[in-house]
């Protein structure tokens, strides 16, 4: 007997992503880029978010277009993008063959209350948090992969840098709970008891978690993978620099040999311009991507 | 203790690693060529193959694993694993070890949505649950090649002397058999 769809193939993709770099791309040719440089999946996007948040109005699911054209143009994974609780817009990345749907606050949010039942679907999800309760919220709607927020399209890490530790701080918590306090511990997180448990008997996330949004040079990606992540999203931060390709290499092996620092050294050399960065402080908060979910 | 690295370059490490050791070897990580002078056996993970293939050129890993190959000792390749053992590959220009006489055909079982479970009958093994993920399969072999499963008549899994592939993932279930034949494999050199 076959089965397709399930939660084992669903999770076991974002399994093999491991210790690798997702890069955001917008042309066949940006996504020839990525794949030389060495990432392990390219998210396929109409606009990458620095200029998402430069341009401003609503933000959709890019044109199946650009999304077929990434996807004839290399042999890795593709991940494409949806509006969160756009289930239409999921449906239709699903029948183009996207490997990954990412439900994501870079764009604008379609329902303001209900997330995408991710379960309705064979392919599988990938959806941003800021914490831990977040996160199960995710997995319990169906998310087989979930990722940091950071605060995306800015060059600044310090969102995704409070993001996973509060993560981590969460799973440490249960970790240390007696049976008896997990009951108040999931209501205070609003989490599902069942997961909350399952968070407090293995001290992991029951699956993978990328670190995203902020990431601009090999040391973010170091740094990230050092507090924990296990792969990396780079958003802006390649294609937005000075020299992509040297770039993206680089942040490549930086996310392997994430402890070594002298490789971290040589690899940081000569990269050209990084991304211009956004102090988080100048974002009104009407702009603040990492406040989109619930 | 029989010593089994696992190349930890890119892809699903850990998971090879607790399959080893519970099925009672030493699991060890490899990310630098040197390390493979420590461990009997190597496992290549499934991961992406371009991007292990591009890393272990830039690192010197494939003439230390041509190497470690010519001294007898074994290699399990696993999805990409495999694919970069394999001799030559059906479409695409990627670095490969050459290592093995099949022929590999890259996400031939299609793009995420056609990943599958299915039970296989593996020879020396028996009936199976396998994970297949955007997984290859084999697509012709040589004189010499052990074929060890078949899935709807396509090979995915194949031994040939010292060198084992699968286009599956036993390390995403909790079955040892596999690994435990793997380390068979090791003990008996």
């Amino acid at each position: 007997m076959i089965e397709t769809g399930t939660l084992r193939v669903k999770t076991g993709l974002a399994e093999m992503l491991k210790g690798g770099v997702i890069m955001d791309v917008t042309t066949p040719e940006q996504a020839k880029i990525a794949e030389d440089a060495g990432a392990v999946a390219v998210m396929a996007l109409e606009r990458v978010p620095a200029d998402i948040r430069a341009s401003g109005g609503v933000a959709r699911m890019a044109d199946p277009t650009v999304i077929e054209g990434i996807i004839n143009s290399v042999s890795i994974p593709v991940m494409a993008k949806a509006r969160i609780g756009h289930f239409v817009e999921a449906q239709i990345l699903e029948a183009l063959g996207a490997d990954y749907i990412d439900e994501s606050e870079v764009l604008t949010p379609a329902d303001e209350e209900h997330h995408i039942n991710k379960w309705d679907f064979k392919v599988p999800f990938v959806c941003g948090c800021r914490n831990l309760g977040e996160a199960l919220r995710r997995i319990s709607e169906g998310a087989a992969m979930i990722r940091t927020k950071g605060e995306p399209g800015t060059g600044n890490i310090v969102e995704a840098v409070r993001h996973m530790r509060s993560v981590n701080e969460g799973i440490s918590w249960l970790k240390g709970l007696r049976e008896e306090e997990l009951f108040a511990a999931a209501k205070d997180i609003q989490a599902p008891y069942e997961l909350v448990k399952w968070v407090h008997d293995n001290g992991k996330l029951p699956v993978v978690n990328f670190s995203a949004g902020g990431v601009a040079t090999p040391a973010d990606a170091a740094l990230m993978m050092q507090l924990g992540a296990e792969g990396i999203f780079v958003g802006s931060g390649i294609f937005k620099s000075g020299d992509p390709a040297k770039r993206a290499k680089a942040i490549v092996q930086a996310t392997t040999h994430f402890t070594d620092a002298g490789l971290l050294a040589k690899v940081s050399k000569d990269l050209g311009e990084p991304m211009v960065g956004i102090e988080i402080s100048q974002i009104p908060e009407a702009e603040m991507m990492q406040e989109r979910g619930w | 203790m029989t010593k089994i690295g696992v190349l930890a370059l890119q892809g699903a490490v850990r998971e090879h690693i607790y399959h080893i050791e519970e099925a009672g070897a030493a699991g060890k990580i490899i990310k630098w060529p040197h390390e493979l002078d420590r461990v009997a056996g190597l496992i290549i993970p499934g991961g992406e193959s371009t991007t292990i293939g591009k890393l272990m050129v830039e690192y010197g890993f494939i003439d230390a694993i041509r190497d470690f190959h010519a001294k007898g000792r074994p290699i399990y390749g696993t999805c990409a694993g495999m694919i970069l053992l394999a001799k030559r590959i059906t479409e695409g220009d990627q670095p490969l070890l050459s290592l093995m006489d099949i022929e590999a055909r890259r996400n031939a079982f299609g793009r995420q949505r056609e990943s599958f479970e299915a039970d296989l009958d593996i020879k020396g093994i028996g009936a199976f649950k396998a994970v297949f993920i955007r997984a290859p399969w084999i697509e012709s072999i040589s004189d010499g090649v052990d074929v060890m499963a078949e899935f709807d008549n396509i090979k995915v899994m194949a031994r040939q002397g010292s060198l084992l592939v699968s286009a599956f993932h036993p390390e995403l279930t909790g079955d040892l058999r596999v690994h435990k034949y793997f380390i068979e494999m090791v003990r008996e050199v």
